[in-house]
């Protein structure tokens, strides 16, 4: 980062800082001068004016003076003529809360209230935040109402209804009306409306709400409530097999893209290639050597620093293969189990190699803004890197089955695979399309890390930990049929999400392990076999 | 009859005849030179050795044990850890059961790790592992019976070639998970330790330990003794008929799965002695010994070595387990790199090892059996050879 760059940056800080806090003062004082007015106030009318005052202010930095008010803890200095908040023996300043002085040796006067003045402080207080400018404060507020069934706070409640313009709040808003009524209410035919109200909501909230409800009421509400639970439970229930498949799906488009890379060389050139996983590694190490050239040189592109990483990830990741291929493989052809120690070698290699450059400890990838954060469907938080890399595997699935159906280099793939001597004869250079396929094998690989370093941690293991669930998929999905990796690995991580909640994450593994070990022996070559007589030794 | 029978079929071969040799003659000398020679002289052997010779004579065993099936049988096994492992918890448990009250938490009855989970009492099947001809009995059984079902299944359906590599190298993973989890009962993630007595013996003894390194020497000699048979006879005939063409051998009229799954569980027995002999010797077992890559790393020494002859995988356990040694000491970050290499340059430059090399260089000329055919039982994806 050049020296210029740093000044500047630190200057709009500054600059920024300033502001802010100068607006904060501004803010600060109003509320602070409405609050000293309580010091020359005489009489409850007088009182009552300045709570509605800072009612209308809206502003909840009043709240705490407020709340001491009603308390009797709100009391005035007559040395100086100031209003503070007694705490034990501290005295505090009401907006900032902060401690001024020490109580002892000071005869302080108390501001009197009387009742009438309590329900309107009471009004206010919710009024401050149920009408607050920020929507994000009006929701917590009627959730927070909704949480606690508040009585006292009905009448600002409905204030607020008639109020509020945002749809979602609106119904949040009356869902807090319908749980302060079901408590409060004799009248059964309120309480059924309150609970269809609540059942709209439909979480697990609602159904605490209502099955304490249920517990203690009778007659036909009871039964409206019942029913109501049922309703939830069955919605709740729906939900949790959503989120199975969703969490399954995410799973399995990890294993997918780790495994297609490995789908592709085993089927053309039914080499196993051991490294696979230290590709994987490779391709995350790269991310993280781009986004330190970012952080360094371009901070404020950070965030593009993936699109950067994904084609040099593939670059390097396919350069090695190649070099694997030439150096090694090629003369191991018709050998399947040496190339697999092979290849395992050099992984080996790889993995040192990568720890005495970069470290035996985990490097840290930064996900980028459009990347972290997470949203909510219903019952269901989806996180953004998640769904990018289900949406990333996609793309790379759609990208392979062009490249394998729609190019030469595809047909010819195709043609190795189902009949290498036959292809050989139609003039088909088989070398190079071993060379070619092994690099894009590898390559997918290392893109394949490029997501995985958003969500898992980058070290030199990295690659280990994926390329056994890789081979299961492979195995599982059948050789030489990207449709069958992609199946194989949805179905794979689906399963093992569903089996978690019973057993747990382990033995779900170990379950899904002796399932495919099991499912191979019913079906030697995978789900989607290869056919023909070619493929039968 | 039989007896005959069987020494004839192992001492046919010189080579393996010296090996025998040799075997006995180092399970008597080393514990000599350990236990009576004076510390003063240059042939004594320190304390620390014996126990180290012991664990590369186990893993010799291992080695052994892979060769049988895949030098020759061609299956290659990238599990055989899991046997070698299993085999070492039944000796562990075992040894468990001897602490007896002498733990940290004094329980008579409980291990200390099961006290430490608050376990109220001994579960069903670690019941008679205090005594040893239970526990013996089980380092062999466990291996075995585990052997044949996966194998039955295996073989049965056909699976052949790397697919076979792949579900093996899966079952070894599937019990590294299992044995990690503290509720399986073998200790979890730190496995079993803290051992005190083998047959009542103090197993940090020097003359202990000198009798446990003779044991596996012995037990290395008979293992040999036992395979070079089974492959001289008519029976290792038809199994290297199944390594090289197994569909020709199964149009012949053989079984080749029950060909494959009787070498299969033989040699996860002989896997479970090594591991059994190797606990003692080494003081703990945990569940790292199943991690895949351990498993790989016996098919490395077997193929330095030499796969498909008989002392080759001998010498590459010994021979890569005391480079492993070396370069733990001197250059702890180059041992990736060496092994790695090691991989690469056997595969690519001896294929049939360190015995196959010394063969070609002293231009000894018999019929081979240790050809590296490819394994036509792949042909659906190998490219044949050109």
């Amino acid at each position: 980062m050049s020296l210029p760059v740093v000044l500047r940056s630190i200057f709009s800080l500054v600059i920024l800082l300033f502001f802010l806090a100068g607006q904060s003062i501004a803010q600060d004082s109003s509320v602070g001068t409405v609050i000293q007015k309580f010091a020359t106030a005489k009489g409850f009318s007088q009182v009552g004016k300045i709570i509605d005052e800072l009612g209308e202010l809206g502003d909840p930095k009043a709240a705490p003076a407020l709340r001491a008010l009603s308390e009797g803890n709100l009391k005035t200095d007559p040395s100086n003529n100031s209003v503070v908040i007694v705490s034990g023996d501290n005295l505090l300043d009401p907006v900032t809360g902060e401690t001024i002085s020490e109580a002892a040796g000071k005869s302080l006067k108390k501001i009197r209230i009387k009742n009438s003045l309590r329900r309107a402080i009471t009004a206010a207080l919710s009024g401050m935040t149920l009408r607050a400018q920020d929507a994000e404060i009006r929701r917590s507020a009627a959730q927070t109402i909704f949480d606690t069934s508040d009585a006292g706070q009905l009448e600002a409640l409905e204030k607020a209804i008639t109020a509020e313009e945002d749809a979602s709040i609106l119904s949040l808003m009356k869902q807090a009306r319908a749980s302060i009524v079901l408590n409060t209410t004799d009248d059964p035919a309120a309480m059924i409306e309150a609970i269809s109200v609540i059942q709209e909501r439909g979480d697990r909230e609602a159904l605490s709400l209502l099955s304490a409800f249920e517990a203690s009421a009778e007659g036909e509400p009871k039964q409206a409530a019942a029913a109501a639970i049922t309703r939830i439970n069955d919605r709740l229930e729906l939900w949790e097999i959503g989120q199975n498949v969703w969490y399954g799906l995410s799973l399995g488009s990890v294993l997918f893209l780790a495994a297609i890379g490995l789908a592709i060389t085993f089927g053309v050139m039914g080499v196993i290639n051991m490294a696979h996983g230290e590709m994987v590694m490779l391709g995350a190490y790269t991310t993280f050597v781009v986004q330190e050239i970012f952080r360094q040189s371009a901070p404020a592109f950070f965030d593009y620093s993936l699109l950067l990483a994904l084609p040099l990830a593939f670059l390097v990741t396919a350069l090695v293969g190649l070099c694997m291929e030439r150096g090694i493989i090629r003369f191991l052809y018709g050998r399947p189990l040496e190339t697999l120690l092979a290849t395992w070698g050099v992984s080996l290699v790889l993995q040192q190699t990568v720890r005495t450059i970069f470290g035996p400890t985990n490097r840290e990838v930064g996900n980028p803004s459009w990347m972290s954060g997470a949203f909510e469907i219903g019952e269901l938080s989806i996180t953004w890197n998640r769904l990018w890399i289900i949406v990333f595997s996609l793309a790379v699935f759609a990208i392979l089955m062009i490249i394998l159906n729609k190019t030469s280099l595809g047909l010819q793939m195709r043609a190795v695979t189902q009949n290498r001597r036959m292809a050989s004869a139609m003039g088909i250079r088989t070398n190079w399309v071993d060379a070619m396929t092994f690099a894009l094998g590898s390559g997918i690989a290392g893109m394949a890390g490029v997501a995985l370093s958003q969500i898992d941690n980058v070290s030199p293991n990295l690659g280990q930990s994926y390329i056994i669930d890789s081979f299961m998929v492979v195995v599982f999905g059948g050789v030489g049929n990207l449709w069958g990796t992609l199946v194989g690995a949805m179905s794979l991580g689906v399963a093992n999400k569903f089996l978690e909640p019973y057993t747990g994450a382990v033995l779900a593994k170990i379950l899904v392990l002796i399932f495919i070990i099991l499912f191979i022996q019913r079906r030697p070559r995978g789900l989607f076999a290869i056919r023909g007589r070619a493929v039968d030794a | 009859m039989i007896l005959t029978h069987f020494l004839k079929g192992g001492i046919q071969s010189r080579s393996v005849l010296t090996m025998i040799g040799l075997l006995c003659v180092i399970a008597i000398l080393i514990p000599i030179m350990n236990l009576v020679v004076p510390p003063a002289s240059p042939f004594h052997v320190p304390d620390h050795l014996v126990p180290l010779f012991g664990k590369y004579l186990c893993f010799a065993i291992l080695a052994l044990a892979l060769d049988l099936v895949w030098g020759y049988c061609g299956i290659l096994s990238l599990g055989h850890g899991a046997f070698f492992a299993l085999g070492g918890y039944a000796m562990g448990m075992y040894l468990m059961r001897q602490i007896g009250a002498r733990g940290v938490y004094g329980n008579p009855e409980l291990p200390d790790f099961m006290v430490f989970l608050n376990w109220q009492e001994l579960p069903w099947y670690w019941y008679g592992f205090d005594q040893f001809w239970f526990a013996a009995l089980m380092v062999m059984l466990v291996p075995g019976l585990l052997a044949f079902v996966f194998g039955w299944f295996a073989f049965r359906s056909r699976v052949t070639g790397v697919y076979l590599s792949i579900i093996t190298q899966a079952m070894t993973y599937a019990l590294l998970l299992a044995f990690f989890r503290n509720d399986m009962g073998f200790g979890g993630n730190n496995g079993l330790t803290d051992f005190k007595d083998i047959l009542g013996f103090n197993i940090a003894a020097p003359e202990t330990r000198a009798a446990l390194f003779a044991a596996s020497a012995l037990t290395l000699a008979l293992a040999l003794l036992l395979i070079s048979s089974m492959v001289s006879s008519k029976y290792g005939k038809i199994l290297q008929a199944v390594r090289d063409a197994e569909s020709r051998t199964r149009f012949l009229g053989y079984r080749p799965e029950k060909v494959k799954l009787i070498a299969f569980v033989v040699s996860a027995i002989v896997a479970g002695i090594a591991g059994a002999l190797y606990v003692p010797q080494v003081g703990i077992i945990n569940p790292g010994e199943f991690a895949p890559a351990n498993s790989i790393e016996i098919v490395v020494w077997t193929a330095v070595g030499g796969r498909g002859t008989l002392i080759g995988p001998i010498i590459g356990a010994v021979l890569v387990n005391a480079g492993k040694s070396w370069f733990t000491g001197v250059l702890p970050e180059f041992w990736l790199f060496a092994l790695g290499g090691l991989f690469i340059f056997v595969t690519l430059f001896m294929p049939k090892g360190i015995v196959g090399l010394a063969k070609k260089l002293s231009n000894f000329s018999r019929p081979n059996i240790t050809t590296n055919k490819p394994q036509s039982s792949d042909g659906a994806i190998a490219k044949p050879a050109e």
